[in-house]
């Protein structure tokens, strides 16, 4: 009976993952995922950042392979071994980044891919896009170049592109990221007529809303394992709210036996202490490729740690860069221990005691090719007592440098080595080394785990607290939420370049940060 | 003065700019195929080379013009073919092979000649032209454009032959993808690797087909170094045509006068210093660069090797 009815379900998934697991070195991205794709159901894989959504979307499109597991299409094992394969096979997706040829036309684009010899054939196309689009209500400018259309029409085309190609599944990677709440709202509307023409859609997002308004099954993946689904069965049973809080409990609900999970120590900080680092209405201009911030405003008090949560590329590095003095502010003011710095450049800034740890180690942290021992004093290059006159003092460098090796741990050949030889882990002590040093008041980390494995994430977390410790000012940027949970006072998140809100870092902080990381009130 | 604009220092001035014009063209508008493609083809000069080498060893011992052009177009195939694996499959830097490719060719062809004839150079006989019509008689430009070798049209033929593939073919389209955004062109489901090997091999046999046609039809022989830097003035043309053949031709015309230019001057013995005259056509080259150089657009990802998944 039970073989009966799985194999009639099985037949009904036009994709379904068994157990597929994906290593990248040092990660596991996919640990053992299962995964149902029916026809008729937008199927939401909703995640944080780094949770293996990407990964699961190459190996449906052919761009990867799994290590163990593995993939059936229409019941039968399938290793998707190419683009081309997973298009033949009717799985067309849209990725994260524009997969459109900028220099081409939207037809030229929609005809890329047929055989080489044949020459391509527009009416065909044509008729073929007037079709389509006349059943899905979208208008397309088939002779328009790629890049004139707006990110919203780019997106259009290649969701008409897989249509075109009579993809049976459409895998929409965080499709909604560039997009206006306007093209949002078209876009799963949009969905809605796909699968009411009988198409599977995987829409993988990272917002709790549009997963609770597009989806009608949700599964949510957290550091590559699969920690929960929700059917259409109990998704329609459920209301908005209590479906957002069931996600709000799976991303961000604590796992056991979790080894970063360590107990806060309880720091007292003095209320009434004058703040170290004060913040008012800052404000940065966006760029092309970049938001701007606005009005921002915080305290951050002697001993206290500052946590800024948010998703990735919300202003977290706007936010660093205006502090530090790398990226001009266009209005607010900055204290640093009650004097006024917003005017005074990123060295002046420094010797003040405002140290800025950066998320880029090897682009702007440190110089690779330079040894370990150089780039301990690269911001006081030409200072004594490393420098004199203009002359390098050996010595006196390589006495200090082996110091801070020892101090910070640093585990380096010797001190000559180049510093790109060396592994994250230990950059980033040697840029902890740099920032720490004497006269530092107020540090700001910018994701200082970033990248680093259990150990030197651990060790790099001791040292940001000893730091507080030893009552200086922290403003912690991270958009690891365990990580600030761990270590803040208070905890503000950031959006689209604005404090949404800061929480006191209590027992129902995890809870008020999930939701205003996703555009909820506290 | 009167003796530098008669009639037939002109005509000789302008049957030199095609003669000198061909082999650029052809190396041009095969260097456009590569960069077109995304692939940065600085050792066409190599594949000159060996098209020259062979192309001219192919007609000196079989006789035949055609079969050396054929030898020579091979020849330029066949080192192409290494740029191929090593830029193309395995992903190597495309300026170090390339520069090493040419470097490797000059000195293998200039010890394969010293090899097979020693110091002497001999001849290949003069080259059939084929005259058209009416069309030979205007004078000046009659014997200049209308009294060449059969591959001087076949060439021009070419020009347009190629900018129909951009424009009108799936080959094209799928060529400018591979250098504009081969993500895209994987993701479409063809093979970047593929398009962009037979896109350099194409290239290898253009410019072996140029070089040949130096050697054989232009020079009458080989010597050691005798393509003297017409690869690199085909990188300077694609660069400047903006993806269009048309402007690889006229480009070459160009060019042509001038490397004719300094033939023509000491010929006719004006009183300027040959180190000055034969400096003219990569002064143009210069002034060109200066010109239009600005206004290049390459495709986005010229000189980046392509590799699935990598972000």
């Amino acid at each position: 009976m039970s073989s009966l009815s799985s194999s009639s379900v099985a037949e009904r998934d036009i994709v379904a993952l068994e157990g597929v697991t994906k290593r990248f070195p040092g990660i596991v991205a996919n640990d053992g995922i299962d995964l149902a794709i029916r026809p008729g159901e937008v199927h939401v894989l909703l995640g944080e950042n780094g949770a293996g959504k990407s990964t699961l979307i190459g190996m449906l499109s052919g761009l990867q392979q799994p290590d163990e597991g593995r993939i059936l299409v229409d019941g039968k094992p399938t290793p998707i071994t190419s683009p081309r394969h997973a298009l033949s096979l009717g799985i067309g997706t849209v990725f994260q980044h524009m997969m459109l040829v900028p220099t081409l036309t939207v037809a030229e684009n929609l005809l890329l891919g047929g055989p080489w010899w044949q020459r391509p054939r527009i009416d065909e196309l044509a008729a073929r896009v007037a079709e389509i689009t006349s059943t899905l209500g979208i208008t397309v400018k088939l002779h328009a170049k790629v890049s004139e259309l707006s990110l919203g029409e780019q997106q259009q085309v290649e969701i008409l592109r897989a249509m075109v190609r009579n993809s049976r599944l459409l895998i929409l990677d965080e499709s909604t990221s560039m997009l206006t709440p306007k093209g949002i709202d078209e876009l799963g509307a949009l969905m809605r007529r796909l699968v009411e023409q009988g198409l599977a859609i995987v829409f993988i997002t990272h917002k709790l809303k549009e997963a609770a308004a597009f989806g009608d099954r949700i599964s949510v993946l957290k550091l590559g394992r699969k920690v929960g689904e929700i059917p259409p069965e109990r998704f329609r049973a459920l209301g908005e709210q209590e479906i957002i809080s069931e996600i709000v409990e799976l991303m961000f609900g604590k796992q056991k036996d979790d080894p970063e999970a360590v107990e806060r120590p309880v720091r007292t900080v003095r209320a009434d202490a004058a703040p170290l680092l004060q913040v008012a209405d800052l404000a940065v201009a966006p760029t092309d490729n970049a938001p701007g911030l606005s009005s921002i405003s915080f305290d951050i008090r002697p001993g206290e740690i500052l946590g800024i949560a948010g998703i990735d590329g919300n202003g977290q590095k706007q936010l660093a860069e205006a502090l530090a003095g790398q990226r001009a502010a266009t209005g607010g003011s900055v204290r640093l221990d009650g004097v006024a710095i917003e005017t005074l450049s990123v060295g002046e800034r420094r010797q003040r005691g405002l140290r800025y740890l950066t998320d880029d180690r090897l682009g702007e942290g440190t110089v690779g090719t330079f040894p370990v021992s150089i780039n301990f004093f690269l911001k006081q290059v030409g200072a004594a007592p490393f420098w004199r006159n203009g002359i390098e003092q050996r010595a006196e460098i390589d006495r200090r440098a082996a110091q801070l090796v020892r101090d910070y741990d640093v585990r380096t050949p010797s001190l000559k080595t180049p510093v790109a030889r060396l592994s994250g882990g230990n950059i980033q002590k040697v840029l902890l080394a740099r920032e720490l040093a004497e006269g530092a008041k107020v540090v700001i980390f910018n994701k200082p785990t970033y990248g680093l494995d259990l150990a030197n994430t651990l060790a790099s977390r001791q040292r940001i607290r000893d730091t507080a410790a030893r009552g200086l000012a922290v403003l912690l940027i991270s958009t690891d939420l365990e990580e600030l949970l761990s270590m803040c006072d208070r905890i503000a998140v950031i959006a689209n370049g604005a404090l949404v809100g800061t929480v006191g870092n209590a027992d129902d902080a995890r809870t008020k940060v999930g939701r205003l990381m996703i555009g909820l009130a506290a | 003065m009167t003796g530098l604009f008669s009639e037939v220092f002109l005509s000789a001035l302008l049957f030199g700019a095609v003669t000198a014009a061909i082999p650029l063209l052809l190396a041009g508008l095969g260097e456009q195929m590569s960069e077109k493609a995304g692939v940065l083809n600085i050792g066409i000069e190599g594949m000159m080379l060996a098209g020259a080498y062979l192309g001219f060893v192919g007609a000196f011992y079989s006789g035949s013009l055609w079969l050396g052009f054929l030898t020579g177009a091979a020849g330029g195939v066949a080192v192409a073919l290494v740029m191929a694996l090593l830029c193309v499959r395995i992903g190597l830097n495309q300026i170090v092979i390339g520069i090493a490719l040419t470097l490797g060719l000059e000195g293998l062809t200039a010890l394969l000649h010293h090899f097979q004839f020693s110091r002497s150079y001999p001849r290949l006989p003069a080259a059939d032209a084929t005259v058209i019509p009416l069309l030979s008689d205007i004078p000046v430009i009659g014997p200049a454009f209308f009294k060449q070798h059969l591959i001087v049209y076949l060439a021009v033929a070419l020009v347009f032959g190629m900018g129909y593939v951009y424009r009108r073919t799936q080959l094209g389209l799928n060529l400018q993808a591979a250098g504009d955004k081969p993500a895209a062109l994987d993701v479409a489901g063809i093979d970047v690797v593929r398009t962009r090997t037979i896109a350099v091999l194409t290239t290898g046999a253009l410019a072996g087909l140029g070089g040949a046609y130096l050697a054989n039809v232009g020079a009458g022989l080989f010597i050691p170094f005798i393509t003297n830097g017409a690869g690199f003035l085909g990188i300077v043309l694609a660069m400047l045509a903006r993806g269009r053949p048309i402007w690889v031709l006229f480009g070459a015309l160009l060019f042509g006068i001038c490397l004719s230019l300094t033939t023509a001057m000491q010929v006719a013995g004006i009183n300027i210093p040959t180190d000055i005259i034969q400096m003219l056509p990569f002064l143009a080259v210069m002034i060109m660069l200066v010109l239009f150089g600005r206004r290049a657009s390459l495709p986005a990802a010229l000189g980046i090797p392509y590799e699935r998944g990598a972000r």
